[in-house]
């Protein structure tokens, strides 16, 4: 087992577990500060299958404005463990939630754990090199660490995408505008 | 250089799926089910990053791209939703709000 292995292994295990105590943590805060260690391990996870750039985009979008947003809501609306009480749920409701998890994972990995075999058998190692910096055809983008070839992509294959993202991030503005604006008080009557 | 094989990082990723899929189900924090949601998207980033990693193609890299933007976006919104909610129903639980049925 090498130092890499190793090291997929503690970050495997604590994104799992902060994610399971993010969903079992009693307080909202607590709960928040377990989604960011869970989204920082899942960023060293991306380290690991060497997308340094989206590593760095997931602890700064995530961890870094997300979270924040979060736990500033949470802040907000002074939502702890006494002033909202929170009840547990009934047991049947948890049973019926923890089998249909089970039963997702597991069809999940009935249809998609075969997807992983799509290296060719003759390499020794699944993981292709990442310098290898061949394409085949024109309109594929090859593999690359760079944040160029990220550039190059979104500039010329997913143009579109990007443009409609960036309308969507607009209309998402203006609806969070008007949502959070005070609403008129001649007919706040509710 | 890496030994664990894809699948390995292909069960983490659903198994991080399927715990934001179980805490979306038990929790009935408003917020908590927001923060599960955002870890069914992580999981989902994960298996597309080892899809690119394996297949040597950047289009998956670029799809989870645009995962986080839309996150991003559906977490603004969410929460300037629940912000509004809670200033009239003053509750984040989930079991309060059925406006419907009480």
């Amino acid at each position: 087992m090498s130092a890499v292995d190793f090291l997929f292994w503690v970050f495997a295990v604590l994104s799992v577990g902060g994610g399971l105590s993010m969903v079992f943590s009693k307080h909202p805060v607590s709960a928040a500060m377990f989604m960011i260690v869970s989204l920082v391990a899942i960023a060293a996870l991306f380290v690991l299958l060497d997308a340094f750039f989206l590593a760095v985009l997931q602890v700064l979008v995530y961890a870094g404005a997300v979270m924040v947003l979060f736990l500033f809501i949470i802040m907000l609306l002074d939502v702890g463990p006494n002033a909202a009480k929170q009840k547990i749920v009934h047991w049947k409701v948890g049973i019926l939630g923890l089998l249909s998890s089970i039963s997702l994972v597991f069809v999940l990995f009935l249809l998609g754990g075969e997807a992983g075999y799509i290296w060719s058998p003759d390499s020794e190692s699944p993981w292709p090199d990442p310098k290898l910096g061949v394409s085949s055809a024109e309109d594929i983008l090859p593999f690359s660490t760079n944040v160029s070839s990220f550039g190059y992509g979104l500039m010329t294959k997913y143009m579109l995408p990007v443009q409609i993202s960036g309308f969507m991030l607009l209309a998402a503005m203006i609806g969070v505008i008007i949502l959070s604006k005070k609403s008129d008080p001649r007919e706040n009557d509710s | 250089m890496l030994t664990v094989t894809p699948q390995h990082f292909l069960l983490l990723s659903f198994l991080l799926i399927g715990i934001g899929f179980l805490g979306l189900l038990v929790r009935r924090n408003v917020l908590l089910m927001l923060m599960s949601l955002e870890l069914m998207l992580n999981g989902i980033n994960v298996a597309l990053l080892t899809f690119s990693r394996v297949g040597y193609n950047l289009d998956g890299g670029i799809l989870v791209f645009f995962i986080m933007t839309v996150a991003a976006a559906e977490v603004a919104v969410g929460l300037a939703l629940l912000v509004a909610l809670y200033k009239k129903r003053k509750t984040v639980l989930s079991d309060d709000m059925g406006l419907l049925r009480n």
